[in-house]
């Protein structure tokens, strides 16, 4: 009796250690680390990706950028302003909590609030409705036809928790309130929070009570480290030591790749890197010329446009990664089309040709804004375009400084030719018309038209289209605005720049434009 | 002293050394000597100075490094939006205003939010310290382990091809930049060879608020390359320091006397030579372990070691004002502390300084 008990136990003892030997671990490392574990305080890419595996929304992204249900089953639009969702019925928060329609009300209410960075997906909605314990209503100020977009980037939390607490509010820096969500989580994702230490590492484990049940991932823990150091990160990589990294440096995409059992993951992000132009002023800030603004001259932005050479751009500066365009937004953004995606062709002696009928046979003298480490090799963007103007007697007095000093500057528009990158948060070209192309007013448009280029057309048809429920005239409005801009010149696109991932062989993953990385979607061979 | 001076003299362009404290230096050297009371008066009214005006350059250049509300809000929010943070931050008070209370409550150790982290900066410098100490202690000890020997033997063996190969080797480690050797060692143990892991802490354990990563193999393992790297530049000066001073020593008449009469060489050399020539090889190491308390921000930069230059670096690229005055303030005391003990230690050290003040010479 005794020898079968003890054998019992050994045996037991056996099972639990070759478990705890079998644990599939993924070590995952960023050039930086997430800021807080609160899915609300912060808009940006690396924190709603990870946090985007402990919390969920109401609907997500799939593979391929398009729509699928996630917390919400199904959705319809019972009238031009207003939406119903349907709750998945049977999800847990990690405490154990059921999610009901009462959370969801209260997740709108706190992302609408005080200290939260998500109002900008929030301000097009006028009330969320409870109408039953798993059915909701959201009512809009105006038909909205792009709502299921924004809502994928709304993490849903737990009401109860966030009142056990004292976490109603995203952390809120002007109070000096810490916040109990910053550095605890409680969503219903396929991953738990289980340790974080802020700029160390931060540990995720499998949710074995998730409602997706098996995931396609056989990950039984996360550990994400920031490793800041562009060297060090490839070291960690290439010693074995890190499963994933991102983002590679350009310059150790060859070095990754020729070592043997590494794969670089290389796709275009959604983000564009375009140059801007006051077309404002009566005369330039910073500029050679008196007395009148050349920017306001559509001969002189052509002629800028077909003075610069961005095949060169892409294959010198950029190495490759880069995917030139003709468009404010990506092949992934809808609304992009894919007919108009064709440059003004790289020709100096028509630039010059241009600039000549323009009045500035001679050129003139401007400065240039751009940041230096924003986007990937923007001051080398910059100094590239420099030269390529240079040819057509334009003389660049480059500024490229940190963006840090960068962007309070050219938000205050000091400034008369710049660079930046736009990312369309809602994945939809509505975004860009409204940010970046059309006139800035004090109801939030053009916030980042830093050049104020207007066209009242467009400005028109941008409206028209925040509210347009009919996808092919609304693609056909889209189509409309993108031409005039592009007839205008009102920017001048450079390229989509590329995303980098490495990853060692042992490991399968999937890449999104928009660098979103989901744990759900990866899994890790042992040898 | 002439040994000192021109070890001195090669060294003064190296960044490191400029928080020797040249006054008290002076003083030793030449001043007369006063009283100590007054003496050390004078140092406390010196050092509060220097405070405020470290926290005064601090606060002024924080001005123009650049905006935290753009970094804050993100993109997508409205003017009114800015302004209303601006206000809410006290970014709209004038400049005096914002001064006074940044000193108020930088007294009582208190600077607020982290703009960045939304966490009390008081407990995230708290939480980077002992990971800073611990690599900087243990950079120290590796550059007076090695450094000492290696200084003694290139001034016993002056000349030999060994030690002439040393000297050489420390004029490469005096001018190859940290991150350089640190990138190398990190290519050559960790990418190479996998001995040691590239970057973090490892395993830690945590006694109360103090963090130690010397309890377990995983620990040791993650500080060696770090520590090296860090101690690569004071070794090289320790060692440089250690050779000038013994072999101006060994010129010494004490040490012929001691010759003749017959000493072992190793007597002499340890007993009597080396001992004389430690006064200021402490003194430097002393003022060395302020440097690397607050040099250590390339190292832990390149190693991602979780310290308070790595936290200071990443404040810099956000503009997070509330930490990098806090850093700054912090190092500045800390080497205000570390030369006001250093300026009291002469008077405890050096027999002549006291000899002179009961005498009431000059």
């Amino acid at each position: 009796m005794k020898r079968i008990f003890s054998a019992a136990l050994v045996a037991s003892t056996l099972a639990l250690a070759a478990a705890s030997v079998q644990a599939v671990t993924l070590r995952v490392s960023n050039q930086g680390d997430v800021q807080s574990m609160d899915p609300h305080s912060l808009n940006e890419s690396l924190q709603l990706s990870f946090t985007g595996n402990v919390y969920e929304s109401l609907i997500e992204r799939d593979k391929k950028m398009g729509l699928a249900p996630a917390l919400a089953t199904k959705w319809t639009q019972t009238s031009p302003t207003v939406w119903r969702f349907d709750l998945r019925p049977g999800v847990k928060f990690h405490d154990g909590t059921p999610f009901t329609a009462d959370d969801v009300v209260f997740t709108f209410k706190r992302a609408a609030g005080d200290g939260s960075d998500m109002k900008g997906y929030t301000n097009p909605i006028k009330e969320v409705r409870k109408v039953g314990d798993l059915a909701i209503e959201i009512e809009t100020t105006a038909p909205y036809p792009i709502l299921p977009d924004t809502l994928t980037t709304l993490a849903m939390m737990s009401k109860k928790w966030c009142e056990d607490n004292k976490a109603e509010k995203p952390v809120d820096r002007r109070k000096g309130i810490e916040n109990t969500a910053s550095f605890k989580a409680n969503g219903t994702g396929p991953f738990r929070l289980k340790e974080r230490q802020p700029s160390v590492r931060t540990v995720l484990v499998k949710n074995f009570s998730w409602w997706g049940g098996k995931t396609e991932s056989n990950l039984d823990e996360i550990v994400f480290t920031p490793i800041g150091n562009d060297s060090t990160r490839v070291a960690a990589l290439l010693s074995g030591e890190t499963d994933v990294m991102e983002p590679v440096p350009l310059q150790d995409v060859e070095r990754i790749k020729s070592a043997g059992s590494f794969t670089v993951l290389q796709g275009p992000e959604l983000r564009t890197i375009f140059l801007g132009m006051d077309q404002k002023r009566d005369e330039l800030l910073f500029s050679s010329v008196k007395g009148k603004n050349p920017f306001k001259d559509v001969r002189v932005r052509r002629a800028f446009f077909q003075a610069i050479d961005e095949e060169t751009i892409k294959s010198r500066v950029m190495r490759g990664a880069a995917l030139p365009t003709a468009e404010m937004v990506g092949a992934a953004v809808r609304g992009f089309q894919p007919d108009m995606n064709k440059r003004l062709p790289y020709d100096v002696e028509a630039a010059k040709k241009l600039l000549a009928e323009a009045g500035y046979p001679n050129g003139f003298e401007v400065t240039m804004n751009c940041p230096n480490d924003r986007y990937v090799n923007d001051s080398a963007i910059c100094q590239a375009v420099a030269a390529n103007l240079a040819r057509i007697g334009v003389k660049i007095n480059l500024q490229a400084e940190t963006k840090v000093s960068y962007f309070p500057k050219i938000l205050r528009r000091d400034t008369s030719f710049y660079l930046l990158g736009w990312t369309p948060s809602t994945v939809d070209a509505h975004d860009v018309l409204a940010s970046i192309m059309a006139t800035p007013n004090d109801k939030g448009q053009g916030t980042f038209n830093l050049g104020a280029y207007s066209n009242p057309k467009l400005d028109e048809l941008t409206l028209k289209i925040q509210s347009e429920t009919d996808q092919k005239k609304r693609n056909d409005m889209i189509r409309e605005a993108f031409k005039i801009h592009q007839d205008d010149v009102g920017h001048i696109p450079l390229h989509q720049q590329a995303l980098a991932w490495a990853h060692s062989d042992k490991v399968s993953l999937v890449q999104l434009p928009n660098n979103y990385m989901y744990f759900k979607w990866i899994t890790l061979k042992s040898k | 002293m002439a040994g000192l001076k021109t070890a001195f003299g090669a060294a003064y362009f190296m960044p490191a050394l400029g928080a020797f404290p040249f006054d008290a230096w002076r003083a030793f050297c030449s001043d007369p000597p006063l009283s100590m009371l007054a003496f050390v008066l004078r140092r406390l009214v010196q050092a509060v100075l220097v405070m405020l005006t470290v926290a005064f350059i601090a606060f002024m250049l924080f001005q123009y490094v650049g905006d935290p509300v753009t970094n804050i809000l993100g993109q997508d929010a409205t003017p009114q939006q800015r302004l209303q943070l601006r206000s809410d931050l006290g970014l709209d008070q004038p400049f005096p205003v914002q001064f006074a209370r940044f000193v108020g409550n930088a007294v009582r150790g208190e600077f607020g939010l982290s703009l960045r982290q939304g966490r009390k900066v008081s407990s995230l410098i708290a939480e980077r310290l002992p990971a800073t100490l611990e690599l900087s202690l243990l950079a120290a000890v590796i550059a007076l382990v090695f450094g000492v020997p290696m200084g003694v033997y290139a001034a016993l063996k002056r000349g030999t091809f060994f030690s002439q190969t040393l000297m050489t080797l420390s004029l490469i480690g005096v001018s190859l930049p940290t991150f350089l050797i640190g990138i190398l060692l990190i290519l050559i143990f960790a990418v190479t060879l996998k001995w040691l892991p590239s970057f973090g802490r490892g395993e830690v354990l945590a006694l109360g608020p103090w963090t130690t990563g010397l309890a377990s193999v995983d620990g040791w393992k993650h500080l060696i390359l770090p520590a090296v790297t860090l101690a690569v530049f004071q070794l090289t000066l320790i060692m440089r320091l250690v050779r000038a001073e013994m072999l101006e020593v060994l010129r010494a008449d004490y040490i012929k006397f001691a010759r003749a009469r017959g000493l072992p060489n190793r007597s002499v050399y340890f007993g009597h030579a080396l001992k004389n020539t430690l006064v200021p090889v402490i003194t430097i190491t002393g003022l060395q372990l302020g440097s690397l308390i607050a040099f250590a921000i390339i190292t832990e930069t390149v190693f991602q070691w979780p310290g308070m230059g790595l936290l200071f670096i990443q404040a810099v690229t956000f503009a997070d004002i509330p930490v990098m005055a806090a850093y700054l303030c912090l190092i500045a005391l800390i080497f205000v502390v570390i030369n006001l003990v250093v300026d009291l230690l002469y008077f405890a050290v050096d027999p002549r300084l006291r000899v002179e003040r009961t005498a009431g010479a000059h």
